[in-house]
């Protein structure tokens, strides 16, 4: 393995291999959905491939037109976290939509019930189940 | 109960004031509504305030709605719609907490309800006198005029609060009601009309704001002026929402 020899590559394996590690880690404590796990288990996969067969940066090189090899890695790298920046935009407007959703029933639940439960002190200044502490 | 609406029937008629950290003005407007309209219930959406906004409105007699965390009026006002939905209310009458708006329009507003599903209380309008200049005046004209050619109907002022919706609005709006900027008026309109509602305005006069001036720097305002225009692009090039067919009854939603 004269690639292994070269000094670049055995720390990017290594750091691949961490980055599985804590993936399937975060999986196992289903820390992490796996659902969002797929496109990481991809990019890891991906510098795995590449870590030990460099030649398809060269050959996708030719195949794009870019000159340089690496200019190539760092534009589909920053192409990878762009996309992940995007999807994480999008699972927040997500999570906002719902949580939005269910602030408004818990408020219209609330009310629902006040209205069922007879006021205690009904007609008098104070409001029933209030957290502020009302000035009575 | 919510099966075929008796046409003689009296209306139920739902006030929605949605408020948020409006202690010093939300009493005197839910008191004056019970007295302008005394068949009228008044629902106030407290919007997740930090002030005594719901025990004052409370206080003055109003159901109060108060939301977890504050979720704009976009928010506040779809709760309320869809309290409205519910309780198989005929009429939801949106009326600010600021005191801004004349309660004495609200009979006005509802009476136009007859030939519309919307009706908006339209300030500058030859009976109000509203002072905007410059880029925010341009966004208003341009709003105003896009959303006329879409309602095909003349509506001078899109941005205004001040609005009664009937049944078929209250449950477009009980389901589409956005929260985006200028969700609550720009784009619910748009919602309303490519739901084929009727949009109508009617001309009212507002009052000074009880706190506080609208700020009218320049910069602000050109900021206005293309937050506007995104918002109203976003909003037409949307896909159409379905109008549900299905009345009063609570499904889970289209978050899945």
């Amino acid at each position: 393995m004269s690639v292994l020899e070269q000094s670049g590559y055995p720390f990017a394996l290594v750091v691949a291999v961490l980055l599985l590690l804590a993936l399937f880690w975060l999986l196992r404590t289903q820390r992490l959905r796996e659902k969002y796990s797929v496109l990481w288990f991809a990019v890891i996969v991906g510098v795995v491939l590449l870590t030990f067969v460099p030649a398809i940066t060269g050959w996708l090189t030719g195949l794009v037109g870019v000159t340089t090899p690496i200019n190539l890695v760092f534009i589909l790298a920053f192409l990878v976290l762009l996309v992940v920046c995007i999807q994480l935009s999008i699972e927040i407007s997500t999570l906002e939509e719902s949580a939005r959703t269910v602030a408004e029933e818990v408020a219209l639940l609330r009310l629902e019930m006040e209205r069922r439960t007879p006021d205690p002190d009904a007609g008098g200044p104070r409001p029933a189940g209030d957290d502020g502490g009302a000035p009575s | 109960m919510t099966g075929m609406p008796d046409p003689q029937a009296p209306k139920r008629v739902l006030v929605v004031v949605p408020a948020w950290n409006e202690q010093g003005s939300v009493g005197a407007v839910v008191s004056e509504i019970r007295k302008e309209c005394p068949q009228a219930a008044v629902l106030v959406v407290d919007d997740g305030s930090g002030d005594l906004t719901s025990v004052v409105a409370r206080n003055a007699g109003a159901l109060v709605c108060r939301l977890p965390f504050n979720l704009g009026v976009g928010g506040a006002m779809r709760a309320g719609y869809r309290y409205a939905q519910r309780e198989g209310y005929d009429v939801v009458v949106q009326v600010d907490a600021d005191g801004q708006h004349d309660v004495g329009y609200v009979r006005p507003l509802i009476e136009a309800l007859g030939s519309a599903d919307i009706v908006i209380g339209a300030r500058f309008a030859g009976e109000g006198s509203y002072p905007a200049r410059g880029p925010r005046r341009w966004a208003m004209a341009l709003l105003a005029l896009v959303l006329s050619r879409l309602a095909h109907t003349r509506l001078s002022d899109v941005t205004s609060g001040f609005r009664a919706t009937n049944r078929r609005g209250i449950a477009v709006f009980a389901t589409h009601y956005p929260a985006e900027y200028l969700g609550d008026t720009v784009e619910s309109l748009v919602v309303a009309a490519r739901s084929h509602l009727v949009i109508r305005q009617v001309d009212v006069v507002m009052r000074p704001r009880a706190g506080g001036q609208p700020s009218h720097s320049p910069a602000r305002a050109a900021a206005f002026l293309v937050r506007a225009v995104l918002a109203l692009g976003l909003a037409l090039t949307r896909p159409r929402p379905e109008l549900s067919a299905a009345p009063a009854r609570r499904d889970g939603g289209w978050a899945g």
